[in-house]
């Protein structure tokens, strides 16, 4: 069963946010990592990048898949976490602590669309 | 096939020659006297080994690797049929392969071209081809050129979506992206043929077209085709025929007839010529006569692959008139036999006459039981590996979570076909008994399963990355 | 129907495989099809020819082509092809495999590409190499779509009018569709000027530059400082090389390039009226996702054993169908073979030795082509290596014809007017003078 976090926000595309501020810390889901199976690379926006909500911002790559990252917010890369980029196989031993990217969002309110934690175990059904 | 670890830089000995030039002029300048600024500061590490060195270690490379020669090769939507050898004979005749590109007044070269553009445009009710593209991609590409100058040439420039199903070869999508046109996908019903009623919605004034192959590859037959090229038209649009399932329609079916526009063929696949480990290829374009002004796209540096287009042209020839007609319909017969006499081992989706080729969806009894996981269709064709066959192509189509795509090709015995099935229901017996027999495979070859995730994880891809890492 | 020696189904044997099938007759097959898609007619084919008409038959096509020795290069250049290439080449099992789909059983394959790549590496001095593309000029039209690509939202390439025509026309053709603008960089002097470079590059929106190391005049570019200032504005510099001249040039890599591309058709691949060539593309480690077609890294099976794979495979089509980074699916497998043998057996000597050779060769056409009075010098001063331009003093046509009746092919003639000469070691002293009294 996939692990999955009280307090964070989740996209049905299976990205999680934590909240601090006016920054959204963003990462993908347990669930996700799962699906994906070994993780070989993680594709990364650069610092200053402006992201949209439902956009593409990134990708995870295994041997013989790719699957898109999609922003959950609309706003400014201002960190990219360069652990995961080096070694991708950290969002396999845990999703929710290795986050991906750091965002300065512009519309604080678009994160009100996004699921709960019960919202989102109910979508993923397990 | 046995194992050999080394590479031709292991071998090197400084020193050591495996070349034979005259000697250079000891009193004239050399590249020496280019200004040192253009030079660069140390030589490359290429190996110095003698040629014998070279001789015996590429034979050695070579007993790891499996050909069309070697055995039986049943990779689905590759067309992998024999090669005839008399085609390599043509191809090296000095006449021809020490003929400069930009050379003129060639009469024997035009003639091959000629020649070609007329057989070709004979087996597919096209008018003209180019035959500049370099392979079948390259083709698709092309032909979606072609395709976006018509539109742009009757001022039509809003045509910028093209419609592509969604069991298409990966490379039809990426080409329309490559040549700009965004892609509208287009789905399967359960029938594994395209959804009429899906795609009629789709198409209004910025479709530019649709690319389809037909037998699509499911290996089933677009019986809606003359339908869908209607609707297609009547929308203003164009039909892109994928060139990459042609073979059993050689002699039987002509993409003109069914109302495509434009395509693309395979030489490498349909016609023969052999596909050399991934290349070279050709992939002539022909179209229909209102696009045939548009035919001369400059897609490659000279005249397209040349030596494969003689090879094929040599096939054709041989293949004539008479044996045209019996070349589509052995290659659908070969498929089905084998589909036939495996249903009732490997789940087949779509019960239904196929084509050239057919999918299974995996294992009927994957042998799973508590503690133990059933074997997959990957595990399926390593262990084809050890019984010495070539495996099927795996995973393809994306409809199918345990494709197994399966083309015996014409060029196959009835013995040849015998074989393989045996073999497979051997193999299906064995993941019943045993899955784990099959989890562990290949069991025989010069290697066992590599580990693909440190190769992509921590990328290795040169000789000079090893000290690194 | 009588036998054909490529389809091995006996009658019986057709009749078994229909009643396993449960159908009558091989037309049942096709019962699916609808009947106005069915081809009726007879095809419009020639009879079917044995095996010695199909040999006579392209003897006679052969007999057709006039049989000239090559002073041309234009992008296709006549260096020897030692016997041992074709002969590792035509073994069955590296010609009649697929593309290594299957590993434990296409070792061979992947080993020579893994050679290939480390070779095309130490050649250009680039840290990765893919396993080939079609030919030099879809090579370079890959970079141009490569810099566009990391670029983000930039789209302006910028390409040398010192580029053979060839490259930049597929170039041009590819940007088209791609709805990314080409400039074209002036020449100054028969080379790349990098004023006209800086300049367009202030005009903005650059991606990047594609300049040549050996341009179309034969010469050899100075490129000193133009990585420096497209980098210095975050855009990428292309080189498009000869890989046998690589052999002594600078490399891509020393001149700062992020990219270098080039047909490989120079290392002993023959003319053959333009293909099959092999295009190679090489990149900086930073780019090396971005890089497309095929790429062939080394791991371990599970005993341990050293094994090759394709490796990467996330940005190809298969996988990232309309977001991949390129449609290339087949490319040029066995020139890559080809070229690798041909690295092999020539080794750093034989390399030095071919350009030693074409150099001194090339130099000696070009001063007694001067003395002849019939052309005048164009850049004069400029190194070249083994092809130059000169200005025709006499009808262009009529030397060309003049020579291909004597058995000569060269003195093309450029879009400036100029005609050019290409001298590699195949040719002889004796045939150089031969060609000079001729003119």
């Amino acid at each position: 069963m996939s692990k999955i976090i009280e307090g964070l926000k989740y996209s049905d595309t299976h990205e999680w946010v934590k909240v601090e501020g006016d920054i959204a810390i963003i990462g993908v889901t347990d669930f996700a990592q799962k699906e994906m199976g070994e993780i070989t690379y993680v594709d990364c926006p650069d610092v200053d990048d402006e992201v949209e909500k439902g956009a593409e911002f990134g990708a995870l790559e295994s041997v013989k898949a790719a699957s898109d990252l999609f922003s959950p917010v609309t706003g400014t890369v201002v960190e990219v976490n360069e652990a995961v980029v080096d070694d991708p196989k950290l969002v396999n031993d845990d999703a929710f602590e290795n986050w991906i990217i750091k965002v300065q969002m512009s519309d604080v309110s678009e994160l009100d669309a996004l699921m709960d934690a019960s919202a989102y175990k109910a979508f993923i059904k397990e | 096939m046995k194992y050999y670890d080394k590479l031709i830089f292991e071998l090197s000995k400084k020193g050591r020659v495996g070349y034979s030039l005259p000697a250079a002029c000891t009193k004239c300048k050399g590249t020496d006297s280019i200004p040192a600024n253009l030079l660069r500061s140390k030589a490359a590490e290429l190996p110095e080994v003698s040629e014998m060195d070279v001789v015996r270690h590429y034979t050695n490379l070579s007993q790891m690797n499996f050909g069309v020669d070697t055995g039986f090769y049943p990779l689905g939507s590759c067309t992998m049929k024999y090669n005839p050898k008399i085609n390599e004979e043509i191809a090296a005749m000095p006449a021809f392969a020490g003929l400069h590109p930009l050379q003129k007044d060639l009469k024997g070269v035009d003639a091959v071209y000629e020649g070609m553009d007329k057989a070709l445009a004979a087996i597919t009710g096209m008018k003209h081809f180019t035959f500049k593209p370099c392979a079948g991609a390259h083709g698709e590409l092309t032909g979606l050129m072609i395709i976006r100058e018509y539109h742009m040439s009757r001022g039509d420039y809003k045509r910028t979506r093209i419609i592509v199903p969604d069991s298409a070869h990966g490379t039809n999508p990426a080409s329309a992206a490559v040549c700009g046109l965004d892609v509208v996908v287009v789905k399967s019903n359960a029938n594994g043929l395209v959804d009429v009623e899906d795609l009629k919605p789709l198409l209004d004034d910025t479709i530019a077209g649709i690319m389809m192959t037909n037998p699509n590859t499911l290996g089933l037959f677009e019986k809606d085709i003359r339908e869908i090229a209607s609707l297609v038209h009547a929308a203003g649009g164009l039909l892109y025929y994928d060139g990459a399932n042609m073979n059993p329609l050689i002699g039987t079916v002509r993409p003109g007839d069914m109302g495509f526009d434009v395509m693309h063929l395979n030489l490498h696949k349909s016609f023969s010529t052999p596909h050399g480990g991934g290349g070279p290829g050709s992939g002539p374009v022909g179209v229909c006569e209102k696009l045939v002004p548009f035919l001369g796209v400059n897609v490659s540096g000279f005249n397209g692959n040349f030596g494969v287009i003689l090879r094929a042209y040599a096939y054709i020839l041989m293949l004539g008139r008479e044996n045209v007609k019996m070349c589509g319909k052995l290659a659908t017969l070969g498929a089905n036999y084998i589909k036939e006499s495996l249903k009732d081992c490997y789940k087949l989706p779509i019960e239904s006459v196929c084509k050239h080729e057919f999918v299974f969806d995996g294992l009927i009894n994957d042998g799973a039981c508590e503690g133990k996981e059933g074997a997959a269709t990957l595990d399926v064709a390593k262990r084809l590996l050890d019984y010495g066959y070539h495996a099927p192509t795996i995973y393809f189509p994306l409809l199918f979570h345990q494709a197994i795509m399966i083309e015996p090709t014409e060029t196959e015995s009835k013995e040849t076909l015998d074989g393989f099935i045996e073999v497979m229901r051997k193999i299906a017996a064995e993941a019943a008994q045993d899955p784990d027999i099959l989890h562990g495979a290949p069991h025989n070859t010069p290697i066992s399963r590599p580990d693909e995730t440190t190769a992509a994880r921590n990328p290795i891809l040169k000789i000079q990355d090893e000290c690194v890492c | 129907m009588a036998g054909f020696q490529y389809f091995p189904q006996t009658s019986d044997d057709i009749r078994a495989m229909l009643d396993r099938i449960g159908v009558n007759s091989l037309d049942d097959l096709y019962a699916d099809v609808p009947a106005d898609c069915l081809y009726k007619g007879e095809y419009d084919l020639p009879d079917a020819m044995t095996e010695q008409q199909v040999r006579d038959f392209f003897e006679g096509l052969a007999a057709k082509n006039p049989k000239l020795k090559v002073f041309a290069g234009a992008g296709a250049y006549d260096h020897y092809t030692p016997a041992v290439i074709p002969y590792i080449t035509q073994r069955s099992e590296f010609i009649t495999a697929y593309t290594p789909y299957q590993c434990e059983i296409s070792q061979g394959t992947l080993r020579y590409i893994f050679e290939y790549q480390s070779m095309i590496c130490t050649m250009t001095g680039m840290d990765v190499s893919n396993a080939s593309m079609y030919d030099g000029p879809t090579a370079a039209a890959e970079s141009m779509r490569m810099m566009v690509a990391q670029a983000k939202k930039r789209n302006t390439v910028l390409v040398s009018n010192t580029i053979l025509p060839q490259v930049r026309g597929v170039i041009a053709t590819y940007a088209k569709y791609a709805g990314i603008t080409i400039k074209e960089i002036k020449a100054e002097n028969g080379q790349t000027s990098k004023a006209a470079l800086e300049a367009l590059i202030a005009e903005g929106d650059v991606a990047g530059a594609i300049v040549p190391s050996i341009n179309r005049f034969g010469i050899i570019e100075n490129l000193e400082g133009m990585a420096d200032a497209l980098h210095v504005d975050k855009a990428l510099m292309t080189i498009y090389c000869d890989p046998s001249a690589l052999a002594v040039l600078k490399t891509p890599a020393e001149w700062g390039a992020d990219i270098a591309v080039g047909d490989g058709q120079p290392l002993g691949i023959p003319l053959c009226y333009g293909g099959p060539y092999v295009g190679f593309m090489a990149c900086t480690k930073e780019h090396m996702r971005k890089l497309p077609g095929r790429i062939v890294g080394e791991t371990r099976d599970k005993e341990g054993r050293r094994a090759f794979v394709l490796t990467l495979q996330a940005r190809e089509q298969h996988i990232r169908r309309e977001k991949a980074t390129s449609n290339i699916c087949s490319n040029e497998s066995l020139m890559a073979l080809w070229v690798t043998v041909y690295l092999s057996l020539m080794g750093p000597e034989g390399m030095k030795q071919v350009n030693d050779l074409c150099y001194q060769r090339s130099h000696y056409l070009y001063k007694k082509l001067l003395e002849t009075g019939k052309f005048e010098a164009v850049f004069t001063g400029a190194p070249f290596l083994k092809e130059f331009v000169l200005k025709p003093l006499v009808p262009v046509a009529k030397l060309q014809k003049k020579l291909s009746d004597a058995g000569f092919f060269g003195a093309l003639e450029t879009e400036d007017g100029y005609v050019s000469f290409c001298v590699t070691e195949k040719r002889s002293y004796e045939d150089i003078d031969e060609l000079v009294k001729v003119i």
